[in-house]
């Protein structure tokens, strides 16, 4: 294998990208004029969504006669919007949460049925009460958990105390627990992780026309004359478009930086984030021959990349989140919605490189984009030669 | 040999192996491409039948027929792009099927399509297929400049070939073919569609790489073109290798006046019409 080939054929590939104007709209422009767009439309808190949110709770209840905390998650219960799943400790729940498993975990304290007993023995007397905090752990990388969930917590507690909903005064103060400001949280922070996701899709589109370009004038056939391996040419493809993917997440992460994002994380996170969109990245180049292999032509290679586009994006990326839930099942089956939730666990739930919030979704990355891509050369190579 | 800077402080890579390649050469037979019973089946189509043709080194050899008759076809397999049905053909004594990558070494095609990068310069189009022939540095660049002088495109070297006019677009193509000096160039139909002035400069070069020892396959509808440049000329039909001989040769043998009237003779249909 010569360098020398890889090289010119990489260079030529990246001249091609910043020379011909449609790819450089599409590959650049198109991807951080839609992040702009999108960043600067929602940039404050999104809208109210009516979906089910799964809670996970660790009860810590010591229980009396009154058994409050049964009592409180028969309330949460009943109001349909929450999911309840017990957990027998506080690290399997927090665990799960990493993970994006559940959306908030809540801790029932020892003193829970304690406390509910004072108030009801004396409920006008507030010296008499023993207070009692719930914890309330959110997942920071779900805008709906931030803003949904807590309310509906207090409400439950506070109708608990009263029997009414507009009690104002109770022992139960719940305390959330997060690093994460959610107040001071907008839609772009929630957005940002399918948008790191999003910006290297469009590389399908441009692998596919490429390819047909290539075969359509001649070029395939004159490199194939030339000493070029099969190898090396897809050695250089790969790298000329890993190289474009790296620049588009730079260039669009640089446009949701400069709209405000500022996840708080260090240099090894962002440095993970760019390393899972290379990876990333092949799978585009694995559909984009896939596309190629199929299509008859470039304008065919457009209309047929769509088929793979689409699925990435929609199931995938920030749009998945307001997805229905079937939709949202069906994104585990495309790669983009694992880059997405890493990215998300990353940058919003606070978690390590190596977590094991991390690690699954990098391993079905790596073992899905490495798949697509010998299977788009292998096709390719059986039905075109290379 | 015309090689620009083959020896001193620029000799590189490529002109250690060129010259080796060159030392296997001369170790050969004088027969520059060996075709034995060739056959190459396309489903229920035969695109050449039973092929048997020999051209010596330094030969301008033209492979003549109508559309469809399999001269691509034939080019092709000489390039390593098909695999035969049945048969062998070799290039400088390597066996095109076993010995590819020596085979590609070897060779220059232009294929008939104008295929060049539109979004790079005349020179950096060179440049990359020089590259990837292994060329590089002042050699490189010396032998770009020379073959764009001879070919006319000095002056547009560094313009998008997008921008190229038709001709010039097949000059480049014909250029990108004889980047590397190849020993052997199959040249398919590389005068097609140029006006009268590219036409004549494209001669000049082929004659040009004749003057150099180069063996040269040349296929054209031409024939004027076929007259005035081919050593010895072969005919193919449906497959089939009809006549072979030097255009002077063809001419009496068929009693004809030109190559024209042979072609016509031979095949029942005019070059115009296929073409």
């Amino acid at each position: 294998m010569k360098l020398q080939r890889i090289s010119a054929l990489t260079k030529k590939e990246i001249m091609k990208t910043v020379r011909e104007p449609a790819v450089l709209f599409m590959i650049f422009l198109f991807p951080v004029v839609f992040v702009f767009a999108f960043g600067a439309s929602f940039g404050g808190v999104g809208g109210s969504q009516t979906v089910t949110y799964q809670i996970g709770v660790v009860n810590l209840d010591n229980g009396n006669s009154v058994n409050a905390s049964q009592i409180l998650l028969t309330a949460l219960s009943n109001t349909k919007i929450l999911n309840v799943h017990i957990y027998a400790n506080n690290q399997t729940a927090q665990s799960d949460l990493s993970q994006g498993t559940v959306q908030a975990v809540m801790l029932i304290p020892m003193d829970f049925s304690q406390s509910l007993a004072s108030y009801q023995a004396a409920p006008n007397n507030p010296a008499k009460w023993t207070n009692t905090t719930v914890s309330l752990y959110l997942d920071k990388g779900s805008l709906v958990a931030t803003q949904a969930i807590p309310p509906i917590i207090q409400q439950a507690l506070a109708a608990m105390a009263s029997q009414s909903q507009q009690a104002l005064h109770s022992p139960f103060h719940v305390e959330t627990v997060s690093l994460f400001d959610v107040k001071t949280t907008s839609a772009l922070d929630f957005i940002a992780p399918g948008m790191f996701t999003f910006a290297s899709i469009f590389l399908i589109m441009m692998v596919a026309q490429s390819f047909t370009q290539d075969r359509e004038n001649g070029m395939m056939k004159r490199i194939r004359i030339s000493p070029t391996t099969p190898t090396e040419f897809m050695a250089s493809q790969v790298a000329s478009y890993m190289g474009i993917a790296l620049i588009q997440a730079a260039l669009v992460f640089m446009m949701i930086y400069a709209l405000g994002f500022r996840p708080n994380v260090g240099i090894p996170a962002y440095s993970f984030a760019f390393v899972l969109v290379l990876i990333f990245s092949l799978s585009n180049v694995g559909f984009g021959l896939i596309t190629a292999t199929i299509a008859k032509s470039a304008g065919a290679a457009t209309g047929l990349s769509f088929l793979f586009v689409l699925p990435q994006l929609f199931l995938g990326t920030f749009v998945g989140a307001s997805l229905s839930s079937g939709a949202q099942v069906a994104g585990k089956f495309v790669p983009s919605y694992y880059v997405t939730n890493a990215l998300t666990s990353l940058f919003l739930r606070g978690a390590a490189v190596t977590s094991p919030a991390i690690l699954p979704d990098l391993t079905v990355v790596s073992v899905s984009c490495a798949a697509i891509l010998a299977i788009g050369i292998v096709l390719y190579a059986k039905y075109f030669k290379i | 040999m015309h090689f620009p800077s083959a020896t001193g402080k620029h000799e590189t890579k490529f002109s250690k192996n060129y010259y080796s390649v060159k030392k296997a050469i001369s170790k050969m037979t004088e027969s520059a491409i060996t075709i034995q019973n060739l056959t190459k089946r396309f489903e229920d189509k035969t695109a050449v039948e039973n092929l048997n043709l020999q051209v010596t080194k330094g030969e301008l050899f033209g492979l003549l027929g109508p559309n469809g008759a399999g001269k691509t076809t034939t080019i092709n397999i000489l390039c390593g792009l098909v695999k035969p049905t049945s048969g062998k053909a070799k290039v400088y004594g390597y066996d095109v099927q076993k010995e590819t990558q020596k085979v590609k070494e070897l060779i220059g095609v232009c294929t008939q399509e104008t295929a060049i990068y539109p979004y790079l310069t005349g020179a950096e189009n060179l440049e990359l297929f020089g590259n990837l022939y292994g060329m590089k540095g002042k050699m490189l660049k010396e032998r770009s400049v020379m073959l764009m002088a001879k070919m006319g495109l000095k002056e547009d070297a560094k313009r998008k070939a997008a921008k190229y006019s038709g001709g010039m677009k097949r000059r480049l193509s014909l250029t990108l073919a004889l980047i590397h000096d190849p020993q052997v160039a199959f040249l398919d139909e590389p005068t097609v569609a140029m006006d009268p002035q590219s036409r004549h400069a494209v001669w000049d070069f082929i004659k040009d790489q004749k003057t150099q020892g180069k063996t040269i396959i040349l296929t054209t509808h031409y024939m004027e073109e076929a007259e005035e440049l081919c050593d010895r000329i072969g005919i193919i039909d449906h497959g089939k290798l009809i006549a072979l001989g030097s255009p002077k040769e063809l001419v009496a043998k068929n009693q004809a006046k030109n190559l024209e009237e042979v072609f016509i003779k031979l095949t029942g249909r005019t070059m115009r019409e296929e073409a």
